[in-house]
């Protein structure tokens, strides 16, 4: 698989201490899902910042996309929390 | 329009040109979403110093032009402006502004709200409050899922 853009925000970003970083996952990785359990083993920071699912949203080349949908043919994946932009 | 932008505006300004360019439309509606003084937690007490906001550049665009354009396929609508920060900010500073211009009053008020639900639960932005107890990211609520989800149902 060609490398892959992930980016991440708020919190997320926090804990993993970078904001951006290019990988390399093996074909095995289908999914937003299976690179979210393929990142979680790179650092503790990246466990700690990925294993709650329920609050991690995805978005592929800028678009907001489930955590069970494909990833062939992205180049920008971004990991983020809920978003709270706005006002009350 | 849609303008992302770190530096201040005055929402003054912003709409009096926005009528003035619109002078066509009836109806102008406005929403200003500005950074209140306390923490947004139920363990918070405290006052709020500073809000960060945090963004994704390049897609809060994609996504703000995005709900403009649904709101302009749902009503009828002459012109819209969104306005949104990121960066710090301090109480009081206004984080948003949307402005719908129409011929008349049910599609601007519609479109304005129905623009401020949807970006509230997809444009990419996080707040962090910053306080004299220390810092936190805002959580998002599910009432705000729920009031954007409802417009699928109108």
């Amino acid at each position: 698989m060609p490398a892959i853009d992930v980016l991440y925000f708020a919190w997320i970003k926090e804990k993993i201490g970078v904001g951006q970083e290019q990988v390399s996952p093996p074909g095995t990785v289908k999914t937003v899902s299976d690179l979210l359990d393929w990142l979680a083993d790179r650092s503790a920071g990246h466990r700690s910042a990925l294993s709650d699912r329920a609050r991690i949203r995805a978005a592929l080349d800028q678009t907001h996309v489930p955590l069970d949908s494909p990833i062939e043919g992205a180049g920008e994946i971004a990991f983020f929390p809920p978003v709270t932009g706005g006002a009350s | 329009m849609i303008r992302v932008r770190q530096k201040p505006f005055d929402p003054g300004d912003e709409i009096n040109a926005f009528c003035t360019h619109n002078a066509n439309s009836g109806a102008i509606a406005t929403f200003i979403g500005q950074v209140r003084d306390y923490v947004s937690s139920e363990s918070g007490t405290g006052s709020v110093s500073e809000l960060i906001l945090e963004h994704y550049p390049g897609m809060t665009e994609k996504e703000l032009a995005r709900i403009a354009d649904e709101a302009a396929s749902r009503w009828s609508l002459d012109d819209t402006l969104v306005i949104h920060r990121f960066g710090p900010l301090t109480p009081s500073e206004a984080i948003v502004l949307v402005c719908t211009a129409s011929a008349h009053r049910g599609d601007a008020f519609s479109a304005c709200e129905f623009i401020m639900d949807w970006l509230k639960t997809s444009a990419p932005f996080w707040k962090k409050e910053v306080s004299p107890d220390g810092s936190e990211w805002v959580e998002a609520r599910e009432s705000d899922d729920h009031r954007a989800a409802e417009w699928n149902a109108k």
